[in-house]
């Protein structure tokens, strides 16, 4: 079984790869498991548990591989809900490639949403990127709804990449994390929304562990009338620091709320917010087009910029 | 060559330039003059950032009055912010690329920061944003004006919000731009130093042109004119008034 045309260009936008990849994989085609494989440190199994997913086990210690588990969805209409869970191995190293393309040519809503759940051995080491694109001319909606949980233990370090750019109509993105001591969380979320779009993020961080940090980078542009809603809450529950940032470029009728929370439930957690929204600056854009661009292409380089 | 003809710039309530007319075919022209006395705008005219109320600016011959920031700028004018712009998630080498035109191997670029004194192991990966000092950024800019190579730079107070020590340096990458460089150079500058290394020096005061000569004709004037308070004024036999 090969994929076809439409589904090869959603593996390469999601995952950047045009074939079945190396290694460790698993790879969901329109709700059915597509192809699958386990290597000699990562394991993967689908659930017994009568849900619908896969169980990856990382060995302890296992460096330097990676996984993909990409979703392609190219049938209208389609809608499913999939549970993974990680199971990472102490001292593991790892990178984890997610994703999920939808493609609807049809006008039927197709959803897909994903619900991971990472249990982070103790100073294990995992990149986890996940991207979500869209495309088709159809007027059914796509629609993504992930759910991240992240478990680090000790030591444990965690970095976890977002990318949705254009093509998804609505999405709700929540993510949960709770860290143990000297535990380290990264998250990146790069968004861009046009037309009607309407994305939702959620981030909530426990900083249970001593001298565990959190950083939370949030980079979006909303376009057209597009709406996003950026709600976090990073809660110092010990001695430990958490930083959050959220910066967002709205153009044309494009409306962005931010509601940042931190709390601080220990005299010695120390808690950062930052939030900026706002169009981008006249003078970035005339200092562009004072090296010869033009307005439109000077308006394009600070969002590529931006959501680099 | 770059030509003001009656060039006036008004602003509600304020009149910023009046009548304002010169001509420069020199390589290296300094302007000078009390805060708030023009020069700044002088510089934005020139780049097209504000254009003129009254009057044109002809360069190389053709008018440009009416010309975009971004039709000046591929005609062949650069321009050096006072106060750089900060960008998130745009690189050095992102913006002396842009400068450019066209994409450069990494050594052209560390050619570039080199030449303002920057090692390009440290620089030309980092971010334009606040995490550079005022110095770095203002070296930055420099060096993106140095990469377009056109036949008119101009700089707004490269010194402007600078120690020192970077000044110091400042000056000789103004003194090496000098030697090397085909096109000319227009300096807004309060700075001695600066408009000693000029050709001509265009004093403005009060929206108009004051005096304009040589460093021997000018110099002499301005410094004459600081001697309101001759603390640290230096002496025909070059030692330091204190008064």
């Amino acid at each position: 079984m090969n994929l076809d045309s439409i589904q090869a260009e959603l593996l390469r936008q999601i995952s950047g790869i045009h074939e079945i990849p190396q290694g460790a994989y698993n790879i969901r085609v329109n709700g059915q498991a597509f192809a699958r494989n386990s290597s000699e440190h990562i394991h993967i199994e689908p659930k017994t548990d009568g849900k619908s997913g896969i169980d990856i086990y990382v060995d302890a210690g296992t460096k330097n591989e990676s996984v993909h588990i990409p979703v392609l969805l190219s049938q209208t209409g389609l809608k499913e809900l999939v549970y993974n869970d990680f199971h990472i191995g102490a001292g593991a190293d790892i990178t984890i490639v997610a994703g999920c393309g939808i493609h609807n040519g049809g006008d039927d809503l197709s959803e897909h949403s994903g619900i991971h759940s990472f249990f982070v051995g103790k100073g294990a080491k995992v990149r986890y990127i996940e991207k979500h694109y869209g495309s088709g001319e159809g007027s059914g909606k796509r629609v993504m709804d992930p759910v991240t949980s992240a478990l680090l233990d000790d030591d444990a370090y965690m970095e976890i990449e977002t990318v949705q750019i254009r093509g998804v109509d609505s999405s709700n993105r929540t993510t949960n994390a709770r860290l143990g001591n000297r535990a380290v969380l990264v998250i990146k979320e790069k968004m861009l929304t046009d037309g009607t779009q309407h994305a939702v993020t959620n981030f909530t961080v426990d900083l249970d562990g001593k001298d565990c940090g959190a950083h939370l980078i949030s980079r979006s542009v909303a376009m057209g009338s597009s709406t996003q809603i950026f709600n976090s809450d990073m809660r110092g529950n010990n001695r430990c620091s958490g930083h959050s940032e959220c910066d967002a470029i709205i153009m044309d009728g494009g409306k962005v709320s931010a509601v940042p929370m931190v709390s601080a439930n220990h005299v010695d957690a120390s808690l950062i917010h930052e939030a900026a929204i706002g169009k981008i600056a006249g003078e970035q854009l005339i200092k562009l087009m004072t090296l010869g661009l033009t307005e439109k292409e000077a308006e394009e380089q600070i969002i590529n910029g931006f959501l680099k | 060559m770059l030509e003001f003809q009656n060039v006036t710039y008004s602003v509600p309530g304020a009149e910023i330039l009046k009548n304002v007319s010169f001509t420069s075919d020199e390589r290296f022209i300094a302007v000078t003059g009390p805060n708030g006395s023009g020069k700044s705008t002088l510089a934005k005219l020139i780049a097209g950032i504000i254009t003129p109320t009254e009057g044109r600016i002809l360069f190389d011959g053709t008018d440009i009055t009416g010309m975009s920031i971004t039709e000046r700028a591929k005609f062949g004018i650069s321009y050096a912010f006072q106060q750089p712009v900060r960008f998130k998630g745009i690189t050095v080498r992102d913006m002396i690329t842009i400068a450019v035109g066209h994409k450069i191997s990494v050594g052209e670029i560390c050619g570039y920061l080199s030449e303002v004194g920057l090692c390009a192991k440290d620089y030309i990966n980092r971010e334009i944003n606040s995490s550079l000092s005022g110095g770095e950024l203002k070296r930055i800019e420099i060096a993106t004006v140095n990469a377009r190579s056109t036949k008119l730079a101009v700089f707004d107070e490269p010194e402007a919000g600078i120690d020192l020590w970077s000044f110091n340096n400042l000056i000789k990458v103004f003194e090496n731009m000098y030697k090397r460089t085909k096109g000319s150079i227009i300096i807004i500058s309060h700075q001695e130093r600066i408009l000693n290394i000029a050709d001509r020096i265009i004093v403005v005061a009060d929206g108009s042109i004051a005096a304009q000569g040589t460093k021997d004709e000018i110099l002499p004037t301005l410094l004459d004119v600081q001697s309101g308070c001759c603390f640290g004024t230096r002496r025909s036999d070059g030692l330091e008034e204190v008064c």
